[in-house]
């Protein structure tokens, strides 16, 4: 095993041990970590087998293999960013959801004070 | 019947006073709801202090949540319609009559009260009348009908409106996406005349490169707008 394929598993290993610690601690939801998880391991079976690196890389006509995980990382780079912005678009209209009902809570609240005194 | 007016208002104290003045002098038969956006001078208090009804969000939500507020506050009151007018001072109390027209005669769901129809001369700056034009006629066209200022935040909405904008208001760029939003639902939208008062305190500061910025959002805003997923 070359230099190169030590690092590439150490790096992966550690990826993917930080999500589960993060997991186990409660500051990362199961429903978000999913993806994490799916492309470190997938990343970590590249870097152990160098062999199927290579015949995945030869099947799409890449001849530098290495350069088929950069594509991969980036891949999985766009489609998390894709599924963070769009976890963000749903907290923030539940966000202003929730800010409209405290204002109207308010407005009711008030009114009921108003009534009783 | 009963008129509900939804006045969205962020950091108008120097201007909700004539707002109201002018209101209570030229409007009978509204209820006034005024939506203070999270405004950080005394917008909030000067309305309380004039005995009109405030809904006051706990921050800035921006025109288009708060404006959505008001219309939420319709539906669940049972309003059967509702006017929005700004608190700037842009808007007259006596022209909001004209909006209601249209709608009590049962021709249109949602009436756009338009600064450039009929007799108006509002005058505006170059660049701003430019980005008014080339909204218009992009609107104009997805929406197979004429709408000549479709920034306008002058409209009045029959009861159906309120349910739909309670459910679904745009954010972003509001005034011209409702109405793509509306046409998407099949909504009836007409415009007529009304006249309006250039800008009291300056805030219209559109350069040239923030004024196609703001186009350029615009326009995408609605064009996604149009590819979205409407109930009706």
């Amino acid at each position: 095993m070359d230099m190169m394929s030590i690092l590439a598993i150490f790096v992966s290993m550690s990826i993917l041990l930080s999500v589960i610690e993060l997991i186990r601690r409660n500051r990362l939801k199961e429903k978000y970590s999913l993806l994490w998880l799916f492309s470190t391991l997938v990343m970590l079976w590249f870097s152990f087998s160098r062999e199927s690196l290579h015949v995945v890389s030869k099947m799409f006509g890449i001849k530098y293999p290495p350069s088929f995980i950069f594509l991969l990382g980036f891949l999985f780079m766009i489609v998390i960013n894709i599924h963070i912005t769009s976890v963000i678009s749903e907290l923030s209209d539940k966000n202003k959801t929730l800010a409209q009902e405290i204002a109207l809570l308010k407005k009711a609240l008030a009114e009921m004070k108003d009534k009783r005194e | 019947m009963r008129k509900l007016l939804i006045i969205p208002a962020y950091n108008e104290a120097q201007n909700i006073d004539r707002v109201l003045d002018d209101i209570n002098e030229h409007l009978q038969g509204f209820d006034i709801l005024l939506i203070d956006d999270g405004s950080t001078d005394s917008t909030r208090e000067l309305a309380i202090k004039r005995g009109v009804d405030v809904i006051s969000l706990p921050f800035n939500l921006g025109i288009g949540a708060a404006v959505q507020t008001g219309y939420i506050y319709a539906q669940r009151e049972g309003y059967d319609l509702a006017v929005q007018f700004d608190g700037d001072g842009q808007h007259r109390a006596d022209q909001v009559d004209r909006l209601l027209e249209p709608l009590l005669r049962d021709e249109a769901d949602m009436v756009l009260g338009s600064r450039f129809l009929g007799e108006n001369e509002y005058q505006s700056g170059l660049t701003r009348m430019v980005g008014i034009k080339i909204l218009s006629s992009v609107i104009s066209m997805l929406i197979g009908q004429k709408i000549t200022d479709p920034t306008s935040g002058c409209r009045a909405t029959n009861r159906r409106v309120i349910e739909f904008f309670s459910h679904l208001y745009p954010d972003d760029y509001p005034e011209p996406e409702a109405l793509v939003l509306l046409h998407k639902a099949g909504f009836r939208i007409t415009e007529v005349p009304v006249l309006m008062r250039q800008r009291h305190m300056g805030r219209s500061t559109i350069t040239a490169p923030r004024a196609v910025y703001y186009m350029i959002k615009v326009l995408l805003a609605i064009f996604i707008d149009m590819l979205k997923k409407v109930p009706s």
